[in-house]
């Protein structure tokens, strides 16, 4: 994983505040096409600021985020979209004036080649086509997570931004969330992944980024995670 | 019973008037987060230029239907690009304050201008007379009006559920940054939503010129009013402001009728009621409140 052109997300010495409180500390991690990393930290560490941060949101930062090799600090959010970044929020941002099939279609295909067609989510998902006329808040939240994950397949994003995909979902279905990402990496999309769950974390990541307090305090590769759960959990809290 | 029916229509066209300007009022507070208190002076506006125009032009009730809300969208774009859109990136209370400023600005102009009495304006030519439904005679206006606005509210929501612009306005007016960030320009739509909604508020006050007496203080009253539509039909829910603006209107008429000097107070008791057991509005989305 070295090496410039093996980096599609690069994010150096990024530091964000909400008015004065600093609430990431110079933040550096790199994301590889294919690749799945995980950010593991307790409540308020910081995690969903990153992801925004990433996607343009937050806009008290400093330092850098590039994408692709492209400088990102003057990009405004709907650009950084229409690069390939794909934002699955912490709350999955389904729209309850849309329909679950406007939910897919609503963002721009931006790049064909990688984007998925309508057809092939409904076939992966066939619960969305039952339901497409329904709004899109009528779905479970097992459903919705699908949905929200769809919706920046068929965008065509490269990398994903999932934010606790798990959370709150029942076993069964946060193992088909896993097969979901191990299906996407393996088509050689990113995934830059938060997770409070580590076991669930250990089972699609390759590695790992400890975020406390707003700094990274650990990198770990997926084996050295795996070995030192217990321990994790422990300094976590989680 | 027939005093029933006329109440009712009466409160429909009533409705039909803050139904249209609410509609405006919800896609301009959803897409850009601005609470347009001018709303009610460019009610007045499209009141006074169909009372202007007719007095300098001899244009017609029926081409002030067309022209007015045109002009009103225009006023409503240049609002936006010269004023409003300065203030979007900081406090939106910076634009509820100019947004207040400028009613203050309109309303005296048209004051300095036409006076505080009211502008004469006729109901026009074939829409004066009544029509006589069983046993009951009522307003052909009002009729007309309850007609016209339902059918501009269907037109507004085929608008925006049938097209893709519409499927924007929606995602924007719920969740704005959201839909930045699933790569929808919003900035694209914010000048001609604003133009938009100052345009339905023009249309509504066109309706009401001949119905209501036509002074620069009319939309004062009306504002607030609309504000209670809103709130009871929920932020950020187009269904709702049509749907409140409709029942506010009836809750008005009936008050009017059978309790005159509650009739203001009503629709804020109803709002309030609304509130208490809904904090998001009728048509809000719970997770909203
Ligand atoms: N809008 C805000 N205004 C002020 N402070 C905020 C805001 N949002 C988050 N914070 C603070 O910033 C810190 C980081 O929050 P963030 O949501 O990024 O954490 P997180 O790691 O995602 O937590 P969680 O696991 O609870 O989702 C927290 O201390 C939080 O209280
Ligand atoms: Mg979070």
């Amino acid at each position: 994983m070295s090496g410039m052109s093996r980096v599609m997300l690069e994010v150096d010495g990024l530091s964000a505040w909400y008015g004065e409180a600093r609430v990431l500390a110079d933040v550096s991690l790199t994301v590889a096409p294919g690749e799945v990393v995980t950010l593991v930290g307790r409540n308020g560490a910081g995690k969903t600021t990153l992801l925004r941060s990433v996607m343009g949101l937050h806009h008290q930062v400093e330092g850098t985020v590039t994408f692709e090799g492209r400088d990102l600090r003057r990009v405004r959010a709907d650009a950084r979209a229409k690069a390939g970044i794909g934002w699955v929020p912490d709350d999955r941002g389904i729209y309850a004036s849309l329909s679950v099939e406007e939910n897919l279609t609503l963002p721009p295909v931006v790049s064909p080649g990688d984007a998925w067609s309508l057809e092939r989510v409904y076939e992966q998902f066939p619960v969305l086509h039952e339901r497409r006329a329904f709004p899109g808040t009528k779905l479970s939240g097992g459903e919705q997570q699908m949905l929200a994950m769809a919706r920046v397949l068929r965008m065509g994003a490269r990398l994903l931004l999932l934010d606790e995909p798990s959370e709150g979902l029942a076993p069964v279905i946060v193992q088909r969330i896993g097969e979901i990402i191990r299906q996407i990496k393996a088509s050689g999309v990113a995934v830059l992944l938060v997770e409070q769950n580590v076991a669930f974390a250990s089972t699609v990541a390759d590695r790992h980024y400890l975020l406390a307090q707003g700094r990274v305090v650990e990198s770990l590769d997926n084996e050295t995670f795996q070995s030192r759960t217990t321990q994790l959990l422990e300094y976590l809290g989680i | 019973m027939s005093a029933f029916l006329q109440y009712t229509l009466q409160g429909l066209a009533a409705g039909g008037f803050y139904a249209l300007a609410a509609l405006g009022l919800a896609v301009i507070f959803g897409v850009l987060g601005v609470v347009n208190f001018s709303h009610g002076a460019c009610y007045m506006l499209g009141a006074v230029a169909s009372a202007v125009l007719l007095d300098t032009l001899g244009l017609s009730f029926w081409w002030a239907l067309l022209v007015v809300p045109v002009l009103m969208f225009v006023f409503g774009v240049l609002m936006e690009r010269l004023l409003v859109q300065w203030l979007l990136r900081l406090d939106p209370l910076y634009n509820f304050l100019l947004t207040f400023g400028i009613t203050l600005v309109l309303v005296d102009l048209v004051k300095r201008r036409y006076g505080v009495s009211g502008l004469p304006y006729q109901l026009p030519p074939g829409l004066d007379g009544r029509v006589t439904v069983g046993s009951v005679s009522l307003s052909l206006y009002q009729v007309f009006v309850t007609l016209f606005a339902v059918l501009v509210c269907v037109a507004v929501w085929a608008l925006l559920t049938q097209t893709r612009i519409g499927m924007i306005v929606r995602a924007s007016t719920e969740d704005a940054e959201r839909s930045r960030a699933l790569g929808i320009n919003v900035g694209r739509w914010v000048t001609p939503v604003f133009g938009f909604g100052i345009g339905l508020a023009g249309l509504s006050g066109v309706l009401a010129a001949p119905f209501r007496a036509i002074t620069a203080d009319m939309g004062s009253n009306f504002v607030i009013i609309l504000f209670a539509v809103v709130v009871i039909g929920g932020l950020g829910s187009i269904l709702g402001a049509v749907v409140a603006g409709f029942l506010v209107g009836l809750v008005e008429a009936y008050g009017q009728a059978y309790a005159p000097s509650f009739a203001q107070v009503l629709i804020f008791v109803l709002m309030a009621l609304v509130v208490l057991v809904r904090p998001s509005g009728l048509f809000g989305r719970e997770e909203a409140a």
